[in-house]
């Protein structure tokens, strides 16, 4: 029971952290059709800014506590979003309207692109770094087992908590949100509408990277090791969870993403930890085969 | 008086397609101009062509005077101009309201409830339907709401792709009657392109005859109505 209650705990916390990136595989794919593979890079890349600031801000005498933490995040959010922005526009917009793989490939392309320039600038050697938050609170003890909740696990948490409420605001509310979402039903209409499409796409890839920075963090703050490549294990993981939920649908993803991470945990728990991957993957497998709309895909009829 | 809109020897097309060749149109502020031919004639792809996408291959298109060939599309819809376009082309996951707000939204500054009421007078089942999503209304409400989401911006010209498509006579005449309104009492300009020739040709000052993507004839509409090319080609030899 507590066993099973610290899983729960650590797999939503991880979960939070796929759903953060799957809401960026499932946005650009409903406002361009494409999956942006180079995304789970977009992560790495946002937990490489993290730790440069988090070093840089620790020379300077100024990280520590929340502010320091907030300032971090801050940093990686702007700057991974000029990433997002600068992808979008070397790598598929001068492919748009070329034929349906194009942007796919380029998407590889740039995921190689990126990991490989984090591995020249950075170096290939995994990056350690040093704890900030430490410790946490019991929540409970049974036969001796103690049931911790991190205080990074309540980062994760809240803060993925607070950065999904503003955007659920943001998509709903504003103008923004809705000029996204009428790209993503009429492309062509939207441009009708006057809403210059170009600039909608170029924002869709900014939000999604500032929300991959958020998770980037978050990673490095909670597992405090990074490398050039975590991108792409991350990024598969968070592109099934995006699938699960339904690809397209932005509560969909979320809903994916604490799947994804409680089913690894879990599996990691019980069965075999070597194997945890394997788990993840074959629910995608699975979800393509049984149920290819996932969880919270459209099944609404429409009327032509 | 300078012409609203200058369609001046304008060829366009999609891909290998060639849909438009030299065509040549203009409307006045103030008239309603309605633009007939049979399927495939070329007409939405006119006003598709006024509003930038697809650019024109050769020729101008002029709005108040101003060049605007080859200009963005959201651009050229800021300059006043607003589309009912073929389809319809509502978002089928927003509501009503939200469809309707589209209309306004990065068109014109201000707030949209003038307009918003325009459209409820215009047409009372919009407000019924408010919170329901645009994919889940019939065919006609859907016009409806096509042409109320184009009025939303209070254009200077409207461009209506066959409003009359789908809709019961007793609506389509509801329409037709509120372009007539609208046009009378706010001097609203409109492009009309029809099948319904016989009461597109009615409701309209001036008219044009598309055939395979050219202009064949051109007149007042009730002159053009009393052609009798026309009664055999567009009317179904006098049954209409």
């Amino acid at each position: 029971m507590a066993y099973a209650l610290q899983q729960l705990i650590n797999g939503i916390s991880l979960g939070m952290i796929y759903g953060l990136i799957a809401v960026g595989y499932t946005m650009v794919y409903g406002i361009i059709g494409m999956i942006n593979f180079a995304h789970g890079d977009v992560f790495m890349i946002g937990a490489f800014i993290s730790l440069i600031a988090v070093l840089l801000l620790s020379m300077g005498g100024i990280m520590g506590g929340p502010a320091g933490i907030l300032l971090v995040l801050l940093i990686s959010i702007v700057i991974t979003g000029i990433y997002g922005w600068a992808i979008e526009r070397i790598a598929y917009r001068p492919l748009r309207g070329s034929f349906r793989l194009a942007p796919l490939i380029s998407a590889i392309g740039l995921s190689i692109v990126l990991q490989n320039f984090v591995q020249v600038s950075q170096g290939a050697r995994v990056k350690p770094m040093e704890t900030l938050v430490a410790g946490g609170i019991e929540v409970m003890r049974q036969d001796g087992f103690v049931v911790q909740l991190a205080y990074t696990q309540m980062l994760i948490i809240g803060v993925t908590l607070a950065v999904l409420a503003v955007f659920t605001v943001l998509v709903t509310r504003t103008p923004l949100g809705r000029a996204m979402r009428a790209c993503e039903q009429d492309r062509k209409m939207a441009g009708l509408l006057g809403i210059d499409t170009d600039r909608t796409i170029s924002l869709t890839f900014v939000i999604g990277a500032a929300l991959a920075s958020v998770a980037g963090t978050m990673y490095l703050l909670r597992y405090g090791v990074i490398d050039f490549y975590i991108g792409f294990l991350a990024g598969v993981k968070a592109f099934t969870a995006a699938v699960l939920g339904g690809i397209g649908s932005l509560p969909g993803a979320v809903l994916g993403g604490l799947l994804i991470g409680l089913i690894e945990t879990f599996w990691s728990a019980y069965f075999s930890v070597q194997y945890k991957d394997v788990a993840a993957f074959s629910i995608l497998v699975l979800t393509l085969i049984f149920l290819p709309t996932g969880l919270l895909g459209r099944q609404e009829v429409e009327k032509v | 008086m300078t012409p609203l809109l200058e369609v001046d020897r304008v060829s366009a097309g999609y891909g290998a397609v060639q849909a438009l060749a030299e065509v040549s149109l203009h409307v006045m502020p103030g008239e309603i101009v309605t633009l007939i031919g049979a399927n495939g004639a070329g007409k939405s792809t006119l006003l598709m062509t006024i509003c930038g996408d697809p650019k024109p291959r050769m020729g101008r298109i002029l709005l108040g005077g101003e060049d605007i060939t080859g200009e963005a599309t959201h651009l050229t819809m800021r300059r006043g101009l607003a589309q009912s376009p073929e389809g319809r082309r509502i978002f089928p996951r927003m509501s009503v309201y939200e469809n309707l707000l589209m209309g306004a939204e990065a068109l014109v500054k201000g707030d949209p409830k003038p307009q918003l009421e325009q459209v409820f007078t215009l047409f009372p089942r919009l407000k019924e339907r408010l919170a329901q999503r645009g994919g889940t209304l019939s065919g006609g409400e859907q016009q409806m709401l096509a042409i109320g989401r184009a009025l939303m911006s209070k254009p200077k010209l409207l461009l209506l792709d066959e409003p009359s498509l789908g809709l019961a006579p007793l609506v389509v005449r509801q329409i037709f009657g509120a372009i007539r309104a609208l046009n009378a009492e706010t001097g609203l300009t409109v492009l009309l392109v029809e099948q319904n020739a016989n009461q597109a040709l009615r409701l309209a000052h001036r008219g044009y005859v598309l055939v395979n993507g050219r202009i064949t004839m051109e007149g007042e509409g009730l002159a053009l109505l009393a052609r009798p090319e026309i009664r055999d080609a567009y009317l179904g030899g006098g049954h209409g």
